[in-house]
């Protein structure tokens, strides 16, 4: 399932897109403490897997929370997409 | 003192089929989506649907919760003990006092959407009252793909029922007549609800007739939700589910700009969540029995 968490407003898309068909077998789960503004969890989704989610408190204020990982504030690239070893996480900005 | 027409308040009511006889039923299984709107509660017997109720929903979730199944049961042999599985979906879905599980209302509407329109739906918009969702499901209404935008309320129920107060028309007249106009004008602001409220109030008094500030509107709401589909795609057959479905002037507008056309049901749109969520009930039910042996 392409999972895609947050909003559109009139400053812009705010998405982080999940793959979970991608991150169903993952075990560690590196993504969840690679997040340094700790948005991910691990939750049971609708059809009973566990799939990293986008927690339900920041899916309003993702282009704030997200804000420290912008290519303003040096990252090229996002820790929770570097820490992802299936690659099923997507940013729109 | 004089009675102040409300003009946004859209009829609540209930159904049964009389036809049906829930006590010769296996599974009698429950859904109810208590919306930010709205509240739906849908009996199901074996899968069938049966009965529901749609109404608005109060400040106090357990208790919107409860007055949607009990009318729903109202008119029925049937009381709440007689049901094996209720399941809680929408905004307040943790409340339903009832339910033994909480399911998205994401699930929920691409399962009802699935039963409603058939398994030939990929695509499913709906427009709620206060968020709009588009999900991609497979042909037994399982979520692929979904995008939810609850964060504002431009291209949704309330906003429609703002503007329809705003021009002291009925709510559910609003959508056929802004389609009685000769020219599309320019949308209004799609951005904000109060931004577009207030561009309608002065498009009023340059003197613009009330179909043509609606068309305006609905147009607006219809470019602000294909804006919003273009992120996951549009698959055929689309569906459009909530209460926007029964305006004519979104949907067409909608149709027009995606250049598909959204598949028709007799079946109160509105309703598509809480039928999701019976449908899940049922399946919930029937697994736990099976453990049981």
């Amino acid at each position: 399932m392409l999972a895609n968490y947050g909003y559109k407003d009139g400053s812009g898309d705010f998405f982080l897109t999940i793959d979970t068909d991608r991150c169903i077998d993952c075990e560690s789960r590196p993504c969840v403490s690679a997040c340094p503004a700790g948005v991910l969890e691990i939750i049971e989704d609708d059809y009973g897997d566990d799939v990293c989610a986008v927690q339900d408190a920041q899916r309003k204020q993702i282009k704030y929370s997200c804000a420290g990982c912008k290519p303003t504030t040096g990252w090229t690239t996002l820790p929770c997409l570097e820490a992802c070893p299936n690659g099923a996480l997507q940013h729109s900005w | 003192m004089a009675t102040v027409a409300e003009y946004w308040r859209w009829k609540e009511y209930n159904w049964s089929d009389p036809d049906n006889d829930p006590r010769k039923a296996d599974v009698i299984s429950a859904g109810v989506d208590v919306g930010s709107v709205s509240s739906q509660a849908v009996v199901m017997t074996d899968g069938k649907l049966y009965a529901f109720a749609n109404m608005r929903t109060g400040s106090d979730s357990p208790e919107s919760a409860e007055k949607a199944i009990t009318w729903a049961l109202e008119d029925t042999p049937i009381t709440l003990d007689d049901i094996h599985f209720s399941v809680g979906t929408g905004y307040g879905r943790v409340n339903v006092p009832f339910a033994k599980k909480a399911i998205t209302e994401i699930a929920c509407h691409a399962r009802g959407a699935n039963f409603m329109y058939g398994p030939s739906v990929r695509t499913v918009l709906d427009m709620g009252g206060q968020d709009c969702k588009a999900i991609h499901c497979d042909e037994k209404g399982k979520v692929q793909a979904f995008l939810m935008n609850d964060k504002c309320a431009a291209g949704t129920g309330r906003g429609m029922e703002v503007m329809a107060d705003l021009l002291s028309l009925p709510i559910e007249e609003v959508g056929e007549m802004s389609l009685d106009v000769e020219e599309e004008p320019p949308p209004v602001s799609s951005t904000c609800v109060v931004f577009a409220k207030s561009e309608a109030s002065g498009l009023l008094r340059q003197g613009w007739p009330k179909n043509k500030v609606l068309a305006a509107y609905c147009s607006a709401m219809a470019h602000r939700v294909c804006s919003l589909l273009e992120r996951i795609g549009v698959e055929k057959q689309f569906a459009i589910t909530g209460g926007i479905a029964k305006n004519s002037g979104v949907v067409k507008r909608i149709e027009k700009e995606l250049g598909v056309e959204a598949l028709k049901c007799e079946t109160d749109s509105q309703i598509a969540g809480a039928v999701g969520a019976a449908l899940f009930g049922r399946v919930l039910h029937l697994k736990a029995q099976k453990k049981k042996g």
